[in-house]
């Protein structure tokens, strides 16, 4: 038996497009977008001034508070605007526009850091946070926040998440396949900075060649495990993936750290093995560009920044009349309403639906069939706190545990009448959590 | 790429492919093979009074919802399942035009007045048959040999009043006086097979519906195998008490809804004045079915360990 969660669902992959595609650079962009938030916490500061030249690697955006992570230049060029512009996650962010001169010149305060040997925790854990390395499977937690808890919490695991159980997404897969020396390698850094023993890579067993070469790439490693799990939605989901390792339920309400796990992203460890060896920071990721709406979809490594629309014409453009533009997997991705908007440190799919595809859903009566309670990864009631979103009772709401959901999406999914289960569930999140801080 | 129109929604983009009307119809379809047998047993008059029945159903759902301004969802297959089920809980001999009355009141107070599909709390064939039996106490008690084609009793009846034990073969392959769909049980548990199969209905209100009949029948010295074959037990286990709009959301929930349904039904055959009591049984656990809903919810991930 593969190990694995309570409750999920089984939608198709649809990762046959791009799976078996090597990962190729994308073209130089010309211009670059580097929004000043890319990363759950606290915006930038901006360093840099419009006329300003830079190079790849220079820090443009200053993280000050301790929940924050800088941003550097992908590309090098002349900083041509500062101002708010559209940003895949939603609303107008405060964004850095480069030109680019063409010439992809290096900063010259980017030199290697040496072996992980010679450095302390405390020097890893401040090369990740000057790298601006955030949690690159879509959440955007800065990573060194992460590596960093509390003292009175004792860390005793680590997990690397290679689930990658969105459909259509195989960036992590690629990674994993192609840059398996530096996922160990980040492993090591991981290890050291955290002080833990024990790691355990996390693989759903649809990539049976990924769970192959990272097995015999730590096969010389007594603390570094592989652990094939079942393919199954929301497998990636940070609580799902640490109970089906560990058998550890992640408290509701509280982080993984409070059961002793620290879980990050296989593109994540790369991204620190890649600052750890190179001193280049979190300035380009791989992107798979993919969906029937684009001509020919890749997995793409892409500086950040890189408008989307960019990224699309390099996959050979539309397929046809594209109906959906989303950032991420069809489950938890976010559809975009331009393609001027840029590649962030936590874009890990750029998904096109056509028209056919994207298709608006009326919803239907409630059948109270209950696919949604029996799916449900937190065992919630969904269609019962949809119903008490829709008739405003907050209160109700709450008491059946709204705050728990990590709308993961699964009711909505499996939902026979097409109820947007988890978009009223998230209303009601968004009204409670209001509710209390007017408190 | 300007001037795109793109479409912006909230995740998740991609559905299963299931709908409410593929349930609904794989439903009928799973009682075709009960439907068949009552009319292969009960002659052509039972096919009649499953059409009348069906046929009042949608016409009343229709004509709701016309004077309602809402739109006519008939095509979605709920309300040929209650006319069909209604029908099926009829005896073979039933006056068309009794069929279509209960058909229409099953739709009109059973489910309409409640907001339609989804809405109503209790089982809509089984308010349509509460509602013939106390208006038609007559013809709803009159039966029809399938062997001779005369006037009989129903085994819980023979059982009951005369003393008169029926051969468990006939019970199953439904050779024996009783509803048009009610009496072959081989024939239900074909179509129950199909249901659990798809996943449309879930196993523990049947099983322990039936479970607790037959080790209750056990305890008090009846014969729980005559018990679970006759009457209207099989179809009501299989297709009523599981309805979904009207049983538990919970499977705990489910659990108990169906040892309650059981405990009635025990307590009706052997106490009570009638020889059966399927659909009380599950009318009243329907009608606990949004507390069932309400206290038995699931623990939820990470809770109880966060507290100690």
């Amino acid at each position: 038996m593969r190990k694995t969660f309570k409750g999920g669902v089984h939608p198709p992959h649809y990762k046959e497009a791009t799976e078996h595609r090597e990962i190729e650079k994308a073209r130089l962009p010309q211009r670059v977008i580097i929004p000043l938030q890319q990363h759950i916490g606290a915006p930038c500061e901006l360093i840099v001034k419009v006329g300003d030249k830079v190079k790849v690697g220079q820090k443009i955006g200053e993280g000050k508070a301790f929940v924050s992570a800088p941003v550097h230049a992908s590309i090098s060029g002349e900083v041509v605007s500062i101002e708010t512009l559209p940003h895949p996650v939603g609303g107008k962010v405060l964004s850095v526009v480069i030109q680019s001169d063409g010439l992809d010149e290096v900063d010259n305060n980017i030199k290697p850091f040496g072996s992980i040997e010679s450095l302390s925790p405390e020097e890893l854990k401040k090369i990740i946070r000057e790298a601006g390395i955030v949690g690159m499977g879509g959440a955007a937690f800065p990573t060194q926040v992460k590596l960093s808890p509390p003292p009175e919490k004792t860390i005793d695991t680590v997990i690397i998440n290679g689930a990658e159980c969105e459909p259509y997404l195989t960036a992590d897969h690629r990674v994993m396949l192609e840059r398996t020396e530096d996922v160990v390698f980040g492993i090591k850094v991981v290890m050291r900075a955290v002080g833990v023993s024990s790691v355990y890579i996390g693989i759903e067993d649809n990539k049976p060649d990924a769970i192959k070469k990272l097995e015999e790439a730590v096969s010389g490693e007594e603390n570094i495990k592989v652990i094939p799990l079942r393919a199954k939605y929301p497998q990636g989901g940070e609580k799902q993936l640490i109970y089906a390792i560990t058998g550890r339920e992640v408290p509701s309400g509280g982080l993984p750290m409070e059961v002793g796990v620290i879980v990050q992203n296989v593109g994540t460890v790369t991204a620190i093995a890649r600052a750890v060896k190179t001193g280049m920071p979190l300035i380009e990721r791989v992107v798979t560009v993919t969906g029937s709406g684009v001509k020919k979809p890749r997995n793409l490594l892409a500086r950040i920044g890189t408008p989307f629309k960019d990224l699309i014409e390099e996959c050979g453009g539309f397929n046809g009349t594209p109906g959906k533009v989303i950032m991420g997997g069809p489950m938890m991705g976010i559809a975009q309403t331009s393609l001027e908007v840029p590649v962030i440190k936590g874009t890990s799919g750029i998904l096109v639906l056509t028209k056919e595809e994207a298709k608006q859903y009326e919803p239907g009566p409630c059948i109270k069939c209950a696919r949604c309670v029996d799916i449900c990864p937190i065992n919630l009631l969904p269609t019962r706190i949809s119903h008490f979103s829709q008739m405003g009772m907050w209160d109700e709401a709450e008491e059946y545990n709204a705050l728990d959901c990590i709308e993961c999406g699964s009711c909505s999914y499996i939902c026979p009448s097409k109820i947007p289960l988890v978009q009223r569930i998230r209303i009601a999140k968004g009204e409670i959590l209001a509710r209390k801080r007017k408190k | 790429m300007e001037n795109l129109k793109l479409l912006v929604t909230s995740s998740p983009h991609i559905r299963d492919d299931d709908s409410v009307q593929k349930i609904m119809y794989s439903v009928i379809i799973a009682l075709i093979p009960a439907s068949l047998m009552g009319v292969y047993y009960f002659g052509f008059h039972a096919f009649l009074v499953i059409a009348a029945s069906i046929l009042g159903a949608i016409v009343t759902e229709g004509l709701f919802q016309k004077l309602r301004n809402k739109p006519i969802t008939v095509s979605d297959g709920s309300a040929v399942i209650t006319g069909l089920l209604l029908a099926l809980n009829l005896p073979p001999g039933f006056p068309l035009w009794m069929a279509v009355v209960g058909s229409a009141v099953a739709i009109g107070l059973g489910k309409q007045v409640f907001g339609g599909l989804g809405y109503n709390p209790f089982n809509p064939a089984l308010i349509g048959r509460a509602f013939l039996i106390a208006s038609f106490p007559g013809a709803m008690t009159t039966w029809i040999s399938p062997v001779d084609g005369i006037t009989t009793a129903t085994p819980l009846g023979l059982l009951k009043l005369q003393g008169i034990t029926t051969d468990y073969f006939s019970l199953f392959i439904g050779r024996v006086g009783g509803c048009i769909g009610e009496t072959s049980a081989v024939a239900i548990l074909i179509g129950a097979a199909f249901l659990l199969y798809k996943g449309y209905i879930d196993w523990r209100i049947p099983f322990s519906y039936l479970g607790t009949v037959a080790v209750l029948m056990y305890i008090f010295g009846k014969d729980p195998v005559f018990h679970l074959l006759s009457g209207g037990l099989m179809l009501g286990a299989f297709f009523m008490a599981t309805d979904m709009v009207t049983s538990p959301i919970t499977k705990k929930g489910r659990w108990i809804f169906g040892i309650g349904a059981g405990i009635v039904v025990v307590v009706i055959r052997i106490w009570g004045g009638l020889p059966e009591g399927v659909s009380y049984s599950i009318l009243l656990m329907n009608g606990l079915t949004p507390l069932l809903n309400r206290y038995t919810r699931p623990r939820i991930f990470g809770k109880v360990k966060a507290n100690g």
